[in-house]
């Protein structure tokens, strides 16, 4: 194995010394505020931290181990989000194969293509070979009840937990000129301009938010959290623009990008969770949720800045 | 060797248990602690244990057994080395004619030396559209005959999706293995009256119920 290049090794030890901080607050809050755990938002707040410190060795671990390690992070995660997808959708006996070809068949070979970096076909394997194939397996097993919502759940799945979710190991096969070998600080710079944003959001919402956004969908998300979260983080963004191939300028318009995509992505996925009847997509992680819960944001914004950076920054 | 094996094997089972349905066990009327029970639990899967043992802390787990019949589980080599090494069941013969032994007699002697049980008091495999079958009266005798040990309902949700009858490829789904709170039999309480109460708690238990 190769070292790892400085300027990732800076980005992680940056992400440490943060959580570090976090952690020593979070002690702090808790001696003084919660000492004998009853002070939920502060129990909720060292839950998150500690998840974080999970997500951030297996993700640091992932980006060491550069394109082996990202895409095997992001196929597991894809794997887990799909599981909770379709746990909440209505299947029925007869999707039994379908499902198992998009568990077994459809999630290993998008990788597959994701690895051997065949853009033209993993970019439409899903949308396209997946999207008639799946109705294909189902009809033939002649339940017809209730059939194109069942296609069209299954279909939702693969899309939002594989197609969307495995174009961040596809950034690694972007070919910029003069970025070569640092392409896994452009998954650090999507991941960390995400979570950055959903993190500021909250701060933002906490100290000033008033007026909420949408109090069906999401109670918690306020204009004003919305409105400082995403400044902030675009300031971020731009402040990272080191690591990336853009100008701070470009960095700071990508990171916009990145960030109301994240954040109508969250409104999208709160929609479906609110039409399911549930709070969390799972409870795999404590203090997060599920997968999708802590994934949506990036989900959404991955294959937009995928194609933004391909189309404006790849020689390909 | 066959205790190492039978060890090698009970992980595995457990980690694919773990990979495949991302087991959470909710205990709702109970906490996890180490008493010795009788867990009840509905049964629609060969692999309904395997998820409640999964969820359960571990040293509980290895003085939990399972009561199975012994017409499935000593069918053949794998299935016994499974039923018998692997999870330690309690193996009942469900034939009342063949049988030479009684089964309510099995259990008390498993809990007598010391060992939880979990029972599946439908006696078969549930494969209806309805989401509990009557309750055979084995739990009835095996409250009666030894009344201080508690019974605690179990619900287990949605295995019954990952591996539907007649199909051999499991989905991948997320289950969840509910304990609600324990009851024991009341002095003079009817075979008819406790069943039907046991039943009961154990159906307030699916998500389904708390949803309608």
């Amino acid at each position: 194995m190769t070292m790892p290049h400085p300027d990732l090794v800076a980005v992680l030890a940056g992400i440490l010394g943060v959580l570090v901080l976090a952690s020593a607050i979070g002690f702090v809050l808790q001696r003084k505020l919660s000492p004998d755990g009853s002070n939920a938002v502060v129990e909720n707040l060292n839950d998150r931290i500690r998840a974080w410190w999970v997500m951030v060795v297996l993700m640091g671990l992932a980006l060491i181990g550069g394109k082996t390690g990202v895409t095997l992070l992001f196929g597991f995660c894809s794997f887990a989000a799909l599981r909770e997808f379709i746990t909440l959708t209505d299947t029925r006996r007869a999707d039994h194969w379908a499902l198992a070809a998009a568990f077994f068949v459809v999630l290993p070979v998008q990788y597959y293509l994701i690895w051997i970096e065949w853009y033209g076909l993993y970019s439409i394997f899903i949308p396209v070979y997946a999207f008639l194939l799946m109705p294909i397996i189902a009809a033939t097993r002649g339940d017809t009840d209730h059939f194109l919502i069942r296609i069209a759940e299954v279909q939702w799945a693969l899309m939002i937990c594989v197609f969307a979710t495995s174009h961040v190991p596809a950034l690694l096969s972007l070919d910029i000129a003069g970025y070569e070998g640092r392409n896994v600080l452009l998954i650090a710079f999507l991941v960390i301009v995400v979570q950055i944003s959903d993190v500021l959001q909250y701060v933002w919402g906490k100290l000033l938010g008033r007026t909420k956004i949408a109090p069906k969908l999401s109670p918690s998300k306020t204009v004003e959290g919305f409105v400082g979260g995403a400044l902030s983080a675009t300031a971020v963004g731009a402040g990272l623009s080191w690591m990336t191939p853009f100008t701070p300028l470009q960095a700071a318009f990508l990171a916009l990008v990145i960030v109301l995509m994240g954040f109508f992505g969250g409104l999208v996925m709160s929609a479906i969770k609110r039409d399911r009847g549930v709070k969390d997509w799972g409870n795999l992680i404590a203090g997060h949720g599920g997968f999708i819960d802590r994934l949506d944001s990036v989900v959404f914004s991955a294959p937009i800045f995928f194609h933004l950076v391909r189309y404006g920054w790849s020689a390909v | 060797m066959r205790r190492v094996a039978a060890g090698l094997a009970g992980a595995l089972i457990l980690f694919l248990a773990r990979f495949v349905t991302a087991v959470r066990g909710r205990w709702a009327g109970v906490e996890p602690t180490d008493e010795q029970r009788i867990y009840f639990a509905n049964h629609a899967s060969h692999g309904d244990f395997v998820l409640i043992w999964t969820v359960l802390p571990r040293r509980m787990r290895f003085s939990t057994r399972p009561v199975a019949g012994s017409d499935y589980w000593l069918k053949s080599g794998p299935r016994r080395f499974i039923g018998r090494d692997v999870f330690d069941a309690v193996l009942i013969d469900r034939d009342r004619d063949s049988r030479t032994s009684d089964p309510v007699t099995q259990m008390t002697e498993a809990l007598d030396a010391g060992s939880s049980l979990i029972v599946f008091p439908e006696g078969t495999r549930n494969m209806t559209e309805t989401r509990l079958l009557p309750f055979k009266s084995g739990l009835f005798h095996l409250a009666q005959a030894r009344p201080d040990v508690a019974l605690v309902p179990t619900w287990i949700d949605n295995l019954n999706r990952v591996m539907p009858k007649g199909e051999f490829v499991p989905i991948p789904l997320i289950c969840t293995v509910t304990f609600g709170a324990p009851l024991r039999l009341a002095d003079g309480e009817a075979k008819p009256d406790f069943l039907a109460r046991a039943e009961a708690a154990l159906l307030a238990l699916s998500p389904k119920a708390n949803a309608s």
